[in-house]
């Protein structure tokens, strides 16, 4: 299963839905993603895990990334994502207290700090 | 002997291939449905931390994956050729502060994906219970063991 990768704006946010596999072959695209989405403006992004079958450190490294750009432009990257097993990563590497996760795009797409 | 021996070429493309094969044989060796994913994720950080290894130390020699089912144990041990230093002084999870990871850093220009050396040992460390990295002068093992009911006759294998 390869990664898909599909964006659409809701407001002032951005929505990236992805699927499949993200891990040391595939993170690269989800990262030139990112890195489109925020040179082109986007600093406020919502990531929509809930098809993600497959995580790993090089797809958080990748997140990371994503965050620390829209940081730098006061922006915000928020996740989508009920599924234990993707949840899992997020607390070992202590990420949770990183990422603000949602249960719903809409909550999400609803949320502020 | 392993049950099955993987070798594959140091690309990144090929660690899923790698996924695939062990989680089947974890499936067939009788580990519990729920820890499969965690065997999953486990082999899956060893194997890319293995191809990151050859790809800057001796991209043409291959990784080595091997799936050994005995008994009441599932096994995995993942070979690279990183050398001693490699796995030496890697960060536990406990020295990462994902706060800092994260923290926008305006002088970190380009801003690293990656994260630091080690991160994907220090997953496996924080996941698999049963877990022990070795380091020789040919390089670096990761072997992990999981627990397996013993659902097949020892013949049928």
């Amino acid at each position: 299963m390869d990664l898909s990768l599909s964006t659409r704006t809701e407001g002032d946010r951005t929505v990236v839905t992805v699927g499949g596999e993200i891990d040391v072959y595939t993170a690269p695209k989800l990262r030139e993603q990112l890195i489109d989405l925020v040179s082109s403006g986007n600093y406020h992004l919502v990531v929509d895990m809930e098809s993600v079958d497959f995580l790993d450190s090089t797809g958080l490294g990748v997140l990371v990334g994503g965050l620390k750009r829209v940081r730098a432009h006061e922006g915000s990257l928020r996740l989508v994502c009920t599924q234990e097993r993707i949840l899992k990563i997020f607390r070992i590497t202590g990420l949770t207290k990183v990422f603000p996760i949602h249960a719903s795009v809409d909550e999400a797409l609803k949320a502020s700090d | 002997m392993p049950t099955v021996e993987v070798s594959f070429t140091a690309l990144p493309a090929h660690v899923r291939t790698a996924r695939l094969v062990a989680l089947a044989v974890a499936r067939r060796a009788g580990v519990d449905e729920q820890i499969l994913d965690e065997v999953r994720l486990a082999v899956g950080e060893a194997c890319s931390r293995a191809v990151n290894v050859h790809q800057s130390k001796s991209p043409e020699s291959p990784v080595m994956m091997r799936l050994t089912d005995e008994q009441d144990r599932f096994t995995v041990e993942v070979v690279d050729c990183g050398p001693l230093e490699d796995a030496m002084g890697e960060p536990s999870l406990g020295q990462l502060d994902a706060e800092a990871l994260a923290s926008p850093d305006a002088t970190s220009e380009p801003i690293p994906d990656l994260l630091p050396p080690g991160f994907g040992l220090a997953v496996i460390s924080g996941l698999v219970e049963d877990v022990a990295v070795t380091s020789d002068v040919d390089g670096t093992h990761v072997r992990m063991t999981w627990p397996a009911t013993d659902v097949m006759a020892p013949e049928s294998r």
